[in-house]
């Protein structure tokens, strides 16, 4: 019976506690147990805290029996190890932060607790988020819950918050906290048939949160439902003056724009984003999708992002650039792995040389070659120049009367776990990103939802994108998907 | 543009990664594909463009100048490797 809580929506779980169906305690125990029977087949959590997540269960059933209950009061949560929170293991899934425990909570998830939320653990995902398959994890790849139908070969759960999107899907939280610099969130929702936005840049505050490429990087939600989402971006969001490029502005009961339909709409159809060699499963996929919205009163139209296809080179230099800057402070000296050295600078070299994965050296090494002395102009700045001309195709979308953008989320569905055509070529992997990377480049507000499954019963989903600080469309378009797909996306238990 | 082994030898000394000598290869061949991947933007004329400095117009804030946070050192090197008396320890650096 307890066991079943976890399949509660975090809405219907809301509602259950305040109508004293169960108690938070309850719910959070009721997922305890899941984790611990799941964690060990799926590698979702890194750390759990237990102990932690009962205390704030319990000073949530008293603040539900006094009649105090925050918003999401009493809802347990997963949250990826990239978010700092205060005394508990956070080390961006690396090595190199090796038993760092910050002083210091993150805004997000303090937002989080603020609002009556409860922290189960922190979620693996790949080494300072650079990846789309979650092997690059320190603490080995998330197994997805998804099997194709006839195979029992393990698959990706995507990347980088994919500890995050397998634990929402195979009910080991409620819903969860995730990044995304280049797809990290709408990548890996869209390969588990969850729900995943990435904001308007600006929307979250990135204080707290270990940084990767400080330009793009924004905190969003997975969960399992467009309603779910919404409620967790109503919390994440806000006003920090702790991170200068936080916008002050106010936030909107976003959930409340969830059933506000796409009557009069107008929904951009990118034709560049037809690329060649499109599975046909996908072409199918993204029909459907515009039908749907089109069947409830959107008017669809043909538009031209012509820059498009330029936007992955140009991330390709702009995320390693400001990740080699970012990651510097990781030297030996002020937290995590030392390892010592003949001299200071051999400590460094030999430091970093342990503490980082094949992925992030590779990146750190692409980003100090492009910053490096010679090179700066025909690299970065060249990449920003193209970056201007990515956001300005959108712009010139906007003001010709498009509301909304829809797009394919993934060019495939899940792959295998040691995929070999992926492992032998990096640029392979990156081309994960193609359809969600332009939205970082402009600062844009992306959502993935579920859409429908491949020929294996694996979960496709699609892409909306939206006007600067419109999340509201994006919901409310996301949800006419979801409703209208009506298929239950849930995995086949095996775990 | 491509990197010849000394160069993969000078960015990792440029950001301090110890790369040993049976690595240089791989690390030259994936830094050449991905060099190469990005090459493509030389087919975009930028001319008049100006480079992006941030996604959203807007002014960076500024605080006043005063000092609005310390006093805490125990805190600062509480995850250090090795600290002492609040200061972190570092191999001598001069003789």
């Amino acid at each position: 019976m307890l066991t079943d809580l976890t399949k509660l929506s975090l809405a219907a779980a809301r509602k259950g506690l305040t109508d004293k169906s169960f108690s938070a305690s309850e719910l959070t125990g009721a997922y305890l147990g899941a984790i611990e029977a799941a964690n060990p087949a799926l590698n979702a959590y890194v750390a759990v805290t237990g102990e932690q997540a009962l205390a704030m269960a319990k000073d949530s059933d008293a603040r539900l029996a006094k009649g105090q209950a925050g918003p999401l009061e009493g809802i347990p949560l997963g949250i990826k190890d990239l978010f700092g929170t205060k005394g508990v293991h956070t080390q961006a899934a690396s090595h190199i932060l090796d038993g760092f425990k910050p002083e210091y909570e993150s805004t997000v998830t303090a937002n989080l607790w603020r609002d009556g939320a409860v922290m189960l653990g922190k979620l693996n995902m790949d080494e300072f988020a650079m990846g789309s398959s979650n092997e690059t994890s320190y603490y080995g790849p998330v197994v997805s819950p998804f099997k194709a139908e006839g195979s029992n070969a393990n698959l990706v759960p995507g990347g980088s918050s994919g500890g995050s999107a397998a634990a929402v899907a195979a009910w080991l939280c409620a819903g969860a906290t995730a990044t995304d610099t280049g797809g990290s969130i709408r990548q890996p929702a869209a390969l588990t048939g969850t729900v995943g936005i990435k904001p308007t840049y600006g929307r979250c505050s990135r204080w707290g949160v270990v940084a990767f490429a400080s330009s793009l990087d924004q905190a969003g939600p997975i969960a399992r439902t467009v309603e779910d989402a919404a409620l967790l971006m109503t919390s994440m969001s806000g006003f920090d003056p702790k991170d200068s490029t936080s916008v002050d502005m106010a936030v909107p009961d976003f959930a409340a724009a969830v059933e506000r339909g796409v009557k009069g709409l107008t929904i951009g159809v990118p034709r560049e984003y037809r690329m060649d060699g499109m599975p046909g499963e996908i072409e199918k996929l993204w029909t459907q999708g515009l039908e749907w919205l089109k069947a409830e009163g959107a008017v669809i139209k043909d538009i031209s992002l012509p820059h498009t296809k330029y936007a992955l080179p140009a991330y390709y230099i702009v995320a390693p650039a400001e990740a080699s800057s970012n990651l510097a402070r990781y030297d030996g000296v002020k937290f995590g792995l030392r390892v010592s050295g003949k001299d200071i600078t051999d400590m460094y070299e030999l430091t970093r040389a342990a503490g980082f994965g094949r992925e992030v050296k590779r990146r750190i090494m692409i980003g100090t070659y492009v910053l490096s002395a010679g090179y700066f102009d025909a690299y970065y700045v060249k990449a920003q120049k193209v970056r201007t001309l990515i956001k300005k195709d959108f712009e010139d979308a906007f003001h010709a009367g498009v509301d909304a953008i829809l797009t394919p989320a993934t060019p495939s569905a899940a792959f295998g776990i040691g995929d070999e055509t992926l492992a032998a070529d990096p640029v392979a992997m990156y081309l994960q990103d193609v359809f969600t990377v332009t939205v970082n480049m402009a600062g844009l507000p992306g959502i993935a939802v579920p859409a429908g499954k491949d020929g294996k019963g694996l979960p496709l989903g699609l892409q909306l994108i939206g006007k600067p600080f419109d999340e509201e469309t994006l919901f409310a378009a996301a949800r006419v998907i979801e409703k209208s797909a009506d298929m239950d996306f849930s995995p086949k238990r095996w775990w | 543009m491509s990197v010849d082994a000394t160069t993969v030898k000078r960015i990792g000394r440029l950001a301090r990664i110890r790369i040993e000598e049976h690595e240089v290869a791989g690390y030259q061949s994936e830094i050449n594909s991905i060099l190469g991947f990005i090459e493509q933007l030389g087919e975009v004329d930028v001319t008049g463009v100006e480079p992006m400095t941030s996604v959203s117009p807007m002014v960076l804030r500024r605080r006043d100048d005063v000092v609005s946070d310390g006093g805490y050192p125990e805190q600062i090197v509480a995850n250090a490797p090795l600290a002492e008396d609040n200061f972190f320890m570092v191999p001598k650096v001069v003789e």
